[in-house]
């Protein structure tokens, strides 16, 4: 029968929802300034090495096999991450990113506490409107990311991650804050466990290629810059892999998240079967999830065309993002359709 | 579709001492583009056009494009009223908008056009790759590239002295049949980890011997199985639909539905319906029951759950009680019944002039808000000697705001009837069709309103209030609720469920099973004759695949294995 709702450890989940909120922003000034200043201990570090190296060389009188002795010079500066992501010997010496992913890892407890709060209070899956659909997706996010980490050095994109995950919260308290409460008939079914829950994890999935579709666009352009002999412009991406591995690492999990978001759209018309009456009905909702499909269906393809590689495909990728935003906010907010009892 | 990773399959080609050159796509492409065609040729080329991938992404972004206007206007398939009022709100750029049908995008020419396009190249692109992976499969692997430490990932294993079948003396030269056993020990182990393999022998005295093997003819069979299924997912919404319908009807407590054309309050259907495609069964409407919040201040009233306890019978069957709630359609001979909404029907009778009873029964009220304010019409065209007609409010929970009557939560705590009551002809003996809903007032006088000193008509149930000058009279007896039913019969559903479904792991195969071609190559080391045979490797894998070094490893690891358990005495040793 129908749960009980409990409005008081609502109220724990949404102190829980800031304190979350506030943990991330901390982790985002850090892992920022993890940035910026990794960027000029590694100078500092680099420019120690040199001077030292060139009072050897000058002794032994083999300046060439330098490996410094271009930096900023005609040769375009080194990465300082592999193409694999891997954790080499060297990560270890970010300190302050460190400290970064600690922070992330106590927000994701927090925010954590805060959704499972929520599911307790309402006693049932915390995704039954637009509030919990974002609070709950960006701690997927959280989760992903963190999880990734474990295995892949992928500090280089907490920064964004971090900013994604603050703002997603942010929304969710500011713009769309809903208290604690029964779910309207047409949720009531199992199917919200369903297609809800493999939304948000396609939507986390596509937050995270699109962090990398972005930095991959940076990074192309930092490249071509160099090998131009031009000016370092961002520095910082020193620490970020190489624009062919970012697209790599956006087209692997773009491609887990595309089998996913095919299943979201399919649970989606099943469900609509069984409370509508029909399986598709180019409800505004539905219409955005096909856009979405097609545009990541054309980035799967792109990957494929000659001349569709790289920066197009990126975009591809950003675009997609892009409708899926649109999908949930404008959609949601502004356009009538059955799935507006959904919004706020 | 994809077109194969071109820059892998470019290195591949080199590997296998092809030049990178060798004319491709591009080439061909620019051979058709050459002037002097003739129709044929004008033909072949707008095919050939067609069925690239780079018209086939244009084409899947163009749709993507025309999707998105079908969800900035109201569309007559989902909602025709809202595109009524658009028009009448926005006369000179509805007409205009209409034009272009963009009140009915998704069957419009432009919209069709382009997806007919997508999937006549999806055709001119999937049959020729059937064909050529029926082939593909049937062929066995490509011959074994000159140089296999071109290949992405490769490596080389001494097999020390005895590398052959243990007889050779250890420091000479391997014979042939020693180099034969040991590509086929490494065969084996290429089968064992789902290879298909083809062993190349070295003839007599030859002096190298091979395996080639491939893996992952399903990624592609996963790729033509999606977009088959797509083309499936298609023809079935074509053809199915045409055979279906559906159609609505509000039923009130006890009353009961037959699914006949008559029974329907609205209905529409496919281009290929005829009516005996209406299955004959009844629904009676039992009992509904609603649920209210009574838990959240912020929801407080709102009905969280109703349900409908309904009886069905199919022609020839003992009837069977069910529940209908929403999400929880009846399945009923192929149909399929859906509650899609609910609300009051207050039972009244009216009395006419001559004090005869000119109607008696529930009248469904429209639910005008989430407190169930509810609008209630009430034709009476049997009233003698002039007809009667009612309109206003019917308010469950009745309350007071600034002098006018309001209902103040959703249950039936307080029901109350709040009417305006007129006399004359109603308009509906010419025969034009009424909204029900609707009073048409133009040739009917105003008995009972706020405005006149009669004053509007406030009924409470059980009461009877008599109308002015003799008109008649009219009571509140009692309270009905009524279900919005939706009946829908759509043959396409289960096709396209199975096209969908197959769409799906169709996908995921063509996206997750890495094709991956594999040689091992056993001859004497170069360098070192008397060192024994060496088993070189190398590894190629046709698209994405990130797991390729791991895949290398594991091949090393397991021919090391191999190798070792052949070679009597020293524990297998491998270097790089």
């Amino acid at each position: 029968m129908l749960p009980v709702i409990n409005e008081e450890l609502g109220a724990y989940s949404d102190m829980f929802m800031l304190l979350a909120a506030f943990a991330y922003a901390v982790a985002l000034i850090v892992f920022a300034w993890d940035l910026a200043k990794s960027n000029s201990t590694i100078r500092a570090i680099e420019e120690d090495v040199l001077r030292t190296e060139a009072k050897e060389f000058a002794t032994v009188g083999a300046p060439d096999s330098n490996p410094y002795a271009s930096t900023g010079g005609a040769q375009p500066p080194r990465q300082l991450v592999d193409d694999s992501m891997d954790y080499t010997a060297a990560s270890g010496t970010r300190g302050i990113a460190r400290i970064a992913v600690v922070l992330t890892w106590l927000a994701a407890v927090v925010h954590t506490a805060a959704v499972v709060t929520r599911a307790l209070a309402a006693g049932r899956v915390p995704w039954g409107n637009m509030y919990e659909f974002l609070s709950t997706g960006a701690l997927l996010v959280a989760i992903v990311y963190l999880l990734v980490l474990l295995k892949k050095d992928l500090r280089f994109m907490g920064v964004f991650v971090t900013l994604l995950v603050t703002v997603m919260l942010c929304a969710a308290t500011m713009g769309f804050p809903t208290p604690v409460g029964h779910l309207v008939p047409a949720l009531q079914s199992y199917w919200l466990i369903i297609h809800v829950s493999i939304a948000v994890l396609s939507s986390a999935l596509f937050t995270i290629t699109f962090v990398a579709s972005v930095m991959q666009l940076m990074q192309h352009r930092r490249q071509a810059k160099l090998e131009a002999g031009g000016r370092d412009i961002m520095p910082f991406l020193r620490l970020v892999p190489s624009a062919g591995a970012l697209e790599n690492l956006a087209y692997r999990i773009n491609a887990v998240a595309f089998v996913t978001w095919t299943f979201t759209v399919m649970a989606g018309a099943i469900w609509a079967e069984a409370a509508w009456g029909r399986y598709w009905g180019w409800d505004p909702k539905e219409v955005w999830s096909f856009v979405i499909w097609v545009v990541y269906a054309g980035y799967l393809h792109a990957r494929a065309t000659r001349g569709w590689t790289g920066v197009r495909s990126a975009w591809l990728s950003i675009v997609g993002y892009a409708c899926l935003i649109f999908n949930f906010t404008v959609v949601n907010v502004y356009f009538d359709g059955l799935h507006s009892y959904a919004g706020v | 579709m994809a077109a194969e990773d071109n820059v892998r399959e470019d290195r591949a080609n080199e590997a296998q001492g092809a030049g990178p050159d060798k004319p491709g796509r591009n080439a061909r492409r620019q051979d058709v583009t050459a002037p002097a065609l003739g129709f044929t040729g004008m033909i072949r080329w707008a095919w050939t056009q067609l069925t690239t991938m780079r018209t086939a992404l244009f084409l899947l972004m163009l749709l993507a494009v025309a999707a998105v206007p079908g969800s900035l206007f109201p569309q007559r398939a989902a909602n025709d009223a809202a595109v009524t009022a658009y028009l009448e709100n926005n006369p000179t750029a509805g007409e205009w908008l209409d034009r272009f049908q963009m009140f009915d995008v998704y069957s419009s020419i432009w919209f069709s056009a382009v997806y007919l396009l997508l999937f006549i190249s999806l055709i001119g692109c999937i049959l020729p790759r059937t064909k050529k992976h029926a082939q593909a499969m049937r062929t066995p692997p490509p011959r074994t590239p000159a140089r296999l430490s071109r290949l992405p990932e490769h490596g080389t294993l001494r097999l020390g002295a005895a590398g052959g079948g243990g007889h050779d003396d250890g420091g000479a030269p391997s014979s042939y049949e020693a180099r034969n056993s040991a590509m086929r020990r490494a065969a084996a182990v290429l089968k064992k980890r789902g290879y298909r393999v083809q062993e190349r022998p070295a003839g007599e005295g030859g002096a190298v011997a091979s395996v080639g093997a491939e893996r992952g003819y399903l990624r592609e069979v996963g790729n033509l199985v999606f977009h088959i299924s797509l083309v499936g997912i298609l023809a079935s919404v074509a053809v199915g639909g045409a055979f279906g319908y559906n159609g609505q009807r509000i039923l009130v407590e006890e009353e009961s539905f037959v699914n006949t054309m008559v029974s329907y309050d609205s209905f529409s259907s496919g281009t290929a319906f005829t009516p005996e495609l209406l299955h004959p069964f009844s629904v009676v409407l039992d009992d509904f029951e609603v649920t209210y919040d009574r838990d959240t201040t912020s929801s407080f009233g709102q009905q969280i759950d109703f349900e409908a306890s309904v009886t069905t019978r199919e022609p020839g069957e003992a009837p069977q009680e069910q529940t209908l709630k929403v999400n929880h359609p009846l399945r009923i001979g192929g149909a399929s019944v859906y509650l899609v909404g609910n609300g009051y029907a207050p039972v009244v009778t009216v009395r006419d002039g001559n004090g005869d009873v000119a109607f008696r029964g529930p009248m469904p009220a429209v639910p005008q808000d989430s407190v169930f304010t509810s609008l209630m019409v009430l034709k009476v065209p049997d009233a003698q000697p002039e007809q009667l007609g009612f309109v206003g409010l019917f308010l469950p929970t009745a309350g007071e705001a600034n002098g006018v009557g309001i209902s103040l939560d959703p249950s039936p705590a307080l029901p109350q009837l709040q009417l305006n009551s007129y006399t004359g002809d109603l308009g509906l003996d010419d025969g034009t069709p009424q909204n029900v809903y609707v009073l048409d007032t133009d040739e009917m006088t105003e008995l009972n309103s706020r405005n006149l000193d009669a004053g509007g008509l406030v009924i409470n149930p059980g009461e009877t209030v008599d109308l002015p000058a003799g008109k008649g009279s009219i009571s509140f007896d009692g309270l009905q609720r009524f279900a919005g039913l939706d009946i829908q019969y759509d043959p396409s559903k289960a096709p396209v469920l199975v096209f969908a479904t197959l769409a799906l792991g169709g996908l995921a195969v063509s996206l997750f099973t890495p094709r991956r071609r594999v040689w091992v190559k056993v001859s004497d080391a170069e360098d070192d004759e008397a060192a024994g045979p060496t088993m070189e490797y190398g590894l190629l894998a046709r698209g994405e695949d990130p797991r390729l070094s791991h895949e290398a490893t594991e091949i090393r690891r397991q021919l090391s294995a191999a190798a070792a358990e052949h070679r009597p005495g020293t524990p297998g040793e491998d270097q790089e």
